[in-house]
């Protein structure tokens, strides 16, 4: 019987579908705009540091731009640690209810609320020249300027799920700890993280996933060098900022060697925060 | 008695290091503090930066003219003056491209969530919220290409603002859809009941009682989402393209807020004209934040 | 208000005027003074609401974590002024057991019963851990329970094992005091019923003050008996004597079951 009930329901299944058709379309269009590349170049593509667009000596491969995307994230996670860290015990546990916590609580939320882009032009023309000065490079650009600024964009992600994990320890256990003579300190490293730590653990996973696919802020401050970076201060290109930078110019082979290159960001990006999500439903 | 010996090592240790331990605790204390200073400083830098350096171009013809043209800049610049026409044309190109996906994300997000709100442990529903999920972890850049893909090389035939748009629906849905869902779970089971009870009909109690009664999260939400994408630019520059004069033909390429930021990042004249685009976009932004905050906290009253 | 006779050699807690607030001039607990007896049984009970358990936790000073509640007064410990102290060795001295069971869910049965000296950093050799933790569990009589599982994390334990096992986790680390706030409220009547016989052990060796919404556990175990109404100490006396002939008529109306 088609009653009022049952067509309501059918809309609102057939609505669904159409997140089932934009993810499979989505992986569909990758992968078939990337079959002349991976044709081409085979598991190659991978694996090889060539990056020519010369024409008639053509070759493309994405290992530079992949060993770019994991060194900048790396380094963001590596500096957003002590700062979200930080930030999340002050919240969430010492200054937990007051006016300050929420004044500061209100201050991550603004940083994430900030365009990529703004992150990108505030890195170019302040971070970079600090990098400059510091004598660490002559032009500031590079894997370590990019993974300074990603540090900043994602240390919001980490700290606002840190935040609420640390919450959710339980209070009589803090309690329990502070009536055998614990300060709270103590009370910090032997019951609120052990009892966070997974959660804790998960912020940071999701907050490199996000580094991983942030584009407009990496591509201006990393230098767009299309090779290995060598060193923390050496120039190179990301995933991301490689498909922002070459698409303009980009058609055949090229072409199918950047929607290859966003096909595994697609995956690499789904791998990670899959994990994550996953982590978050076992809490 | 081998506890009486314990208790005095203990009592005499506990005496010894509380002291040392008092102090270890003030000095992490400090570092937490530290640290989350730091953590704070750059939202601090950063909007300093944008009001000193951006202010002095916020005036009237910054809003009502576009884009000048570099030659035009050049001369401003090299007599110190300010540059000349303002950034209209990003302005309505925002405005637009936003409009248009919020109108195809909205409905559809909504249908989505309470999809999911309904039919909370089906296996359907979790494959379509875990899908969600991992939409929502995409790179914009990556929803640029599949917007070029299907809107740009077919459906437009070249670079428009219906090619933006759509890759901001894309982004905008799955946070909408979330944030339904999430709404709809708070509201009591008793007050659909309540609709159910009165024999109203499937859609009117959806029309009627869980729309009205979580219409605040609804807002919120929304207006969450469009603050979320409303900065974007990455997937725009492979879809929208950008244009000079105002353009409100969805077919045709657009310019949009961050477009223009970086079009004059890559345009050494203009460079007077980022900061001041820059802070309105982040006004924007902060500003739907603040709105959305300000909802919620009158619903909680 | 009557006071008990104690000789202050005898009393190991002198409570003196003490006042607590939650948030300016919201008082929880107004004026309250009594000394505690050593190695005796002393039960706080009271409707619920009427500041018995804000009392206990001021002794402690557990207060002292929330900005926002203001206590007044002075709690001597062996004579000396607790707010003097550091809370460190305060807490060394008063071991506290609350109302939900809390085993740390993280750390062993083992390490919960040693989790005193761990957090304060007390260096035990193996056989000085092995003898506490045996010593403190079986003065709780779990150690027959759980000799074989130290190493397992305590949440297969039941609600009345867990119970003990804080009270192992409080014993272990040898104070003079031990509060009790409400042990037994989340236990069922078996479990409830060891608790009690091991609190009456225990104070052959320890000082025990619990706080307790059910007068007949407070008739059942202790030797003398503190009844709190709306943040005052009403009446204070031996437990005998005041379920005879409560000497205030708040007492009669609450043992008489007036109120709750």
């Amino acid at each position: 019987m088609l009653n009022g009930e049952r067509i309501t329901k059918i809309v609102l299944f057939l609505t669904s579908l159409i997140i089932i058709f934009i993810a499979s379309g989505m992986v569909l269009t990758l992968m078939e705009g990337a079959i002349p590349a991976f044709k081409e170049f085979g598991f190659k593509f991978i694996i090889s540091s060539d990056w020519n667009p010369t024409d008639g000596r053509e070759s493309y491969g994405a290992l530079p731009f992949i060993i770019g995307t994991i060194a900048t994230s790396i380094i963001a996670l590596l500096i957003c640690l002590p700062l979200a860290f930080s930030t999340s015990l002050f919240i969430g546990e010492i200054y937990r209810g007051t006016k300050l916590a929420s004044f500061i609580g209100m201050m991550v939320d603004m940083l994430a609320g900030i365009p990529s882009i703004v992150y990108g032009l505030w890195g170019f023309y302040v971070l970079r020249p600090w990098v400059v000065d510091m004598g660490f490079n002559d032009q500031g650009y590079g894997v370590f300027t990019a993974g300074l600024i990603l540090a900043i964009m994602v240390i919001p992600y980490a700290t606002s799920i840190s935040v609420e994990m640390i919450k959710m320890v339980q209070n009589d256990l803090k309690e329990a700890a502070y009536s055998l003579g614990a300060t709270r300190k103590d009370v910090i490293f032997s019951v609120i993280l052990p009892n966070a730590r997974s959660g804790i653990f998960t912020s940071y996973i999701l907050a490199f996933g996000r580094a991983v696919g942030e584009t407009m802020a990496v591509t201006m401050l990393i230098g767009n060098s299309n090779i290995i970076p060598k060193g923390l201060f050496d120039t190179g290109n990301t995933m991301a900022s490689l498909i922002a930078n070459q698409f303009g110019e980009a058609d055949g082979l090229k072409l199918s060697s950047l929607v290859a290159i966003a096909l595994l960001l697609f995956f690499i990006t789904g791998l990670i925060n899959g994990f994550g999500k996953l982590l978050i439903k076992k809490l | 008695m081998k506890m009486i010996s314990i208790l005095k090592k203990t009592d005499a240790q506990v005496e010894r290091k509380w002291d040392a331990r008092f102090i270890k605790d003030k000095i992490f204390t400090g570092f937490i503090i530290i640290f989350s200073l730091i953590t704070i400083s750059p939202i601090v830098l950063i909007i300093s930066k944008l009001i000193s350096k951006g202010y002095k171009q916020l005036n009237w013809s910054f809003f009502t003219e576009t884009t000048p043209n570099t030659y035009q800049a050049m001369l401003a610049v090299n007599l110190g003056e300010i540059i000349p026409g303002g950034v209209l044309n990003g302005i309505t190109g925002t405005i637009l491209m936003v409009l248009i996906a919020s109108i195809m994300a909205i409905p559809i997000g909504i249908m989505v969530g309470i999809f999911l709100y309904e039919n909370q442990t089906k296996k359907y529903a979790v494959i379509v919220k875990d899908i969600t999920d991992i939409l929502q972890g995409v790179p914009s850049i990556v929803l640029g290409l599949i917007s070029y893909f299907w809107v740009v090389k077919y459906i437009t035939n070249g670079f428009s603002a219906l090619a933006g748009s759509f890759a901001l629906f894309i982004m905008m849905l799955p946070l909408i859809i979330r944030s339904t869902e999430e709404t709809f779970k708070m509201i009591p089971v008793s007050i659909k009941e309540a609709g159910f009870a009165l024999g109203a009909p499937y859609h009117k109690i959806i029309l009627k009682v869980m729309i009205p009664s979580g219409l605040s999260g609804l807002i919120t939400g929304i207006l969450l989402a469009i603050s979320r994408v409303v900065g974007e630019t990455a997937p725009l520059m492979l879809t929208a393209l950008g244009s000079m004069v105002v353009n409100l033909n969805i077919e045709k390429p657009t310019s949009a807020l961050p477009l223009l930021i970086w079009e004059f990042y890559n345009d050494p004249n203009m460079v007077d004209l980022i900061w001041a685009t820059s802070l309105l976009l982040m006004m924007l932004v902060l500003g739907l934040n603040l709105i959305s905050k300000y909802i919620i906290s009158k619903r909680n009253l | 208000m009557s006071e008990i006779n104690v000789n202050i050699k005898d009393a190991v807690l002198e409570i003196n005027n003490v006042s607590v607030a939650y948030n300016k001039g919201n008082y929880a607990v107004t004026n309250v003074s009594a000394a505690i007896k050593r190695n005796k049984v002393t039960a706080i009970m009271g409707p619920s609401g009427c500041g018995k358990s804000t009392l206990l936790r001021a002794i402690n000073r557990m207060h002292d974590l929330y900005p926002n509640i203001i206590t007044e007064g002075q709690v001597l410990l062996n004579g000396k002024d607790t707010n003097k102290m550091s809370t460190i060795m305060l807490r060394r001295k008063i071991g506290m057991v609350f109302q939900r069971p809390n085993p740390f869910p993280t750390m062993s049965i083992a390490d919960n019963v040693i989790a005193g000296y761990n957090l304060n950093g007390i260096s035990l050799n193996k056989t000085e851990k092995e003898e506490i933790i045996e010593k403190s569990l079986q003065d709780v009589a779990l150690w027959n329970e759980v000799k074989d599982s130290l190493n397992q994390k305590g949440t297969f334990l039941s609600g009345g094992q867990q119970q003990r096992l804080c009270i192992a986790r409080a014993l272990a680390f040898q104070p003079e005091v031990i509060l009790l706030d409400e042990p037994t409220s989340a236990l069922d009547p078996i479990s409830t019923k060891k608790v009690e016989e091991l609190l009456m052990e225990l104070k052959e060796k320890y000082t025990i003050l619990l706080v307790t919404h059910n007068m007949s556990q407070a008739a059942r175990i202790s030797d003398n008996s503190m009844f709190m109404y709306l943040g005052e100490l009403v009446e204070y006396g031996k437990t005998k004597e005041m379920f005879i002939n409560p000497k205030d008529k708040r007492t009669d109306e609450y043992l008489t079951g007036k109120f709750s």
